[in-house]
């Protein structure tokens, strides 16, 4: 069975789900012929032709507006976002449409669409090529946040995203786009959207955390294992609705939580985890919990953006704050 | 000096204001006078059902209402035009249209009335039109998909968005055209130009003489129209549904009428336009201009228009009282709808809901 990539996987899950239903169209910008900038849907308009793997104008209101039209309509889209810092005109569609056609039409009316968008820094792009805005959706009810963290996950978490009966925003941290590879059987097997995934069992402290900074949370633990630290990593990947039960019984076994994420601290998805384990499991807390975020500004250009994304080292330094103060 | 394209605009205008005959080349289903005689007692019905929202929200049972006042010719048009299988995206004040596919008055009011049931349009074939868009223009975009998702079915279907001449301004309604235009989509987007967005006048959405020619630089047909006059707007929406279904394309049709009425009845008009405007609008309005032309056919007179009149009003009566007896949806609704089943997190909160409901009984 082939290795692939993160991005190798999203286009296993696309072209699986195209082939196996026929109302799977997918669109955006440069989607066709060049099979994405990033080369995520290479090939499926050579497999699907022009009207499934279609090309729009230039104009991310349009695609916004296109794709809850075809999913009223009964199609499934799979929209793309070139890249996340693209994705602000489409958000009235997904706000005022996408997100609450069920609602207003008592389910006579429903948008079974998603929107994918490459996210986050780390890749020396221009400005606006950045952005890690999870937060801006995690507070839109009737939408599904999702981040995969791997390969395997990617397949599993795309093909359940498709299938689901509301719109899913799709973020992929184009940062690991081609950090590794795995072996990712292309069965058509979805994974569940309503589950956090434990990475990694620990005992002292758990790390929580989603997308790119899976591979920081890991890097972590690693490091933390060797001082004799047991880390568990938890990758949120579902972001709304949250698996808080799955954050809860790590907490309330290991008394210490690091959350950490891209995006700026202030108000960003990781307060709302922070709140949750304050509401429900202070009395189970060893120390105070630790946010390791990006900074509250925006993104630098490249030259400094490494020094904006939260490192390794930063999750180090706090997980040990947490084992000092208890 | 050479010329790239050249265009031009036709303007398309049957009756008079008096109902007089401006062209003798009637389009064919003028002679089915007994539908004719429908398109006028729909045109009736809708500004009785108008009159009667009004009504109730000056005596606290509505909500802010949006009146369609003066714009029956138009709305009866472009719903009476289309066929059962397409698909109308209106915005919010296109009754005619709706009530002609199967939408009825109590839905109306239920929406308008805070109660999103009304959205569930019991009928077909307004069962799958789209539900009221209050974000201007965006509904022209829903449009655009769904006559994309036509062209990969392979379906002869077409549809329709109506927007204001205000949302004519806006960037989901260019970008609604423009894909219309470049994927050959069958879509008609029919502006319908009432000439006052709020308080802004016609003048200040754009600097183009008409509006229809928006559609141009989108390479689709465009036509500009007497919007009070049915005949005009019924053909113009039947040649353009028909280019739409045999797939040579979309159109943008505009629609020149008037809002008699205030924007909704949050707003007072006389803050922003004079007396003598609306009194000249209403020398134009539709109704009149259809009864004479009936009246001088001898299918219509003042007993038969008196008889249509009480039997308006029963009707409407009848949609009040089924209205005012709705009760009230359960607490859990807010809940029920948000997602296909409720996620695990969120029925803690609905369960929370339900018992500060129960213990406020």
């Amino acid at each position: 069975m082939a290795q692939i990539t993160l991005i190798e996987a999203v286009t296993q899950a696309l072209a699986y789900e195209m082939a196996h239903d026929d109302s799977v169209v997918v669109l955006g910008e440069d989607v066709g012929v060049n099979g994405g900038v990033f080369r995520a849907t290479q090939g499926l308009q050579e497999k699907f032709g022009p009207l499934r793997v279609l090309d729009t104008p230039l104009d991310e209101t349009t695609i916004g507006g296109v794709t809850v039209g075809l999913a009223a309509a009964g199609m499934k889209p799979v929209a793309e976002a070139q890249f996340e810092g693209f994705i602000y005109p489409m958000m009235e569609q997904i706000a005022c449409h996408a997100a609450r056609m069920r609602n207003r039409t008592r389910g006579r009316l429903t948008v079974p669409a998603v929107w994918r968008a490459p996210w986050g820094g780390g890749i020396r792009a221009p400005e606006h090529h950045s952005e890690a805005n999870e937060h801006l959706f995690t507070n839109i009810p009737g939408l599904r946040v999702v981040m995969p963290s791997s390969p395997a996950r990617a397949y599993g978490l795309l093909l359940a995203a498709i299938r689901d009966p509301d719109p899913v925003m799709f973020f992929e941290p184009k940062r690991i786009y081609r950090q590794y590879k795995e072996e990712v059987p292309d069965d058509g097997e979805a994974l569940p959207l309503d589950v956090c995934f434990v990475l990694r069992d620990g005992t002292d402290v758990t790390i929580v955390t989603w997308g790119a900074q899976v591979k920081e949370a890991l890097e972590a633990a690693d490091a933390l294992a060797e001082e004799g630290i047991s880390a568990e990593v938890i990758d949120v990947a579902t972001l709304t609705p949250l698996d808080f039960d799955t954050i809860a019984e790590s907490v309330q076994k290991t008394g210490r939580c690091v959350i950490l994420h891209e995006a700026p601290k202030t108000a960003g998805f990781g307060a709302e985890i922070a709140a949750r384990i304050a509401e429900e499991c202070i009395y189970d807390l060893l120390a105070p919990v630790e946010r390791v975020t990006g900074w509250d500004t925006h993104i630098p250009l490249f030259r400094l953006e490494m020094k904006y994304l939260p490192s390794a080292e930063r999750v180090v330094e706090a997980a040990k704050r947490t084992l000092a103060a208890s | 000096m050479s010329i790239a394209a050249k265009f031009e605009i036709e303007y398309l205008q049957y009756l008079d204001a008096e109902g007089k005959q401006v062209r003798d080349d009637l389009p064919a289903f003028t002679k089915d006078l007994d539908h004719m005689v429908e398109l006028y007692k729909l045109m009736m019905s809708t500004r009785v059902f108008d009159a009667k929202s009004v009504a109730l929200q000056r005596t606290g049972k509505l909500g802010t209402y949006a009146s369609c006042l003066g714009h029956e010719a138009s709305h009866v048009g472009i719903g009476s035009a289309m066929k059962p299988e397409d698909v109308l995206a209106v915005s919010y004040r296109e009754y005619g249209a709706q009530l002609y596919r199967g939408v009825q008055p109590r839905e109306v009011y239920m929406y308008w009335g805070g109660d999103e049931r009304g959205n569930d349009y019991q009928n077909e074939p307004a069962r799958h039109d789209f539900a009221w868009s209050v974000p201007i223009a965006t509904q022209c975009l829903h449009a655009a998909g769904t006559a994309l998702a036509f062209k990969i079915r392979n379906e002869k279907r077409v549809a329709v968005c109506t927007i204001g001449d205000g949302g004519s301004s806006k960037g989901d309604f260019y970008g609604a055209i423009n894909i219309a235009g470049a994927q050959n989509l069958p879509m008609v987007a029919v502006i319908v130009n009432n000439q006052w967005a709020i308080s802004v006048p016609r003048k200040i959405q754009s600097g183009a003489p008409t509006l229809a020619q928006k559609g141009i630089a989108a390479g689709l047909y465009c036509i500009q129209v007497d919007g009070n006059d049915i005949i005009a707007v019924r053909k113009a929406m039947e040649d353009a549904l028909e280019r739409a279904r045999n797939g040579e394309g979309g159109s943008v049709l505009e629609l020149v009428t008037y809002r008699l009425s205030d924007h909704t009845t949050a707003d007072d008009a006389r803050r922003y336009r004079g007396e003598q405007e609306v009194k000249d609008a209403w020398a134009k309005e539709p109704m009149k201009r259809l009864r004479n032309w009936l009246v001088a056919k001898k299918v219509w007179d003042d007993a038969k228009e008196e008889a249509w009149k009480a039997e308006c009003d029963e009707w409407m009566d009848n949609e009040v009282n089924a209205y005012l007896q709705t009760k009230t949806q359960p607490v859990t609704a807010m809940f029920d709808y948000t997602f296909a089943e409720v996620p695990a997190d969120l029925a803690k909160q609905r369960d929370l809901a339900l018992s500060l409901d129960k213990k406020a009984h």
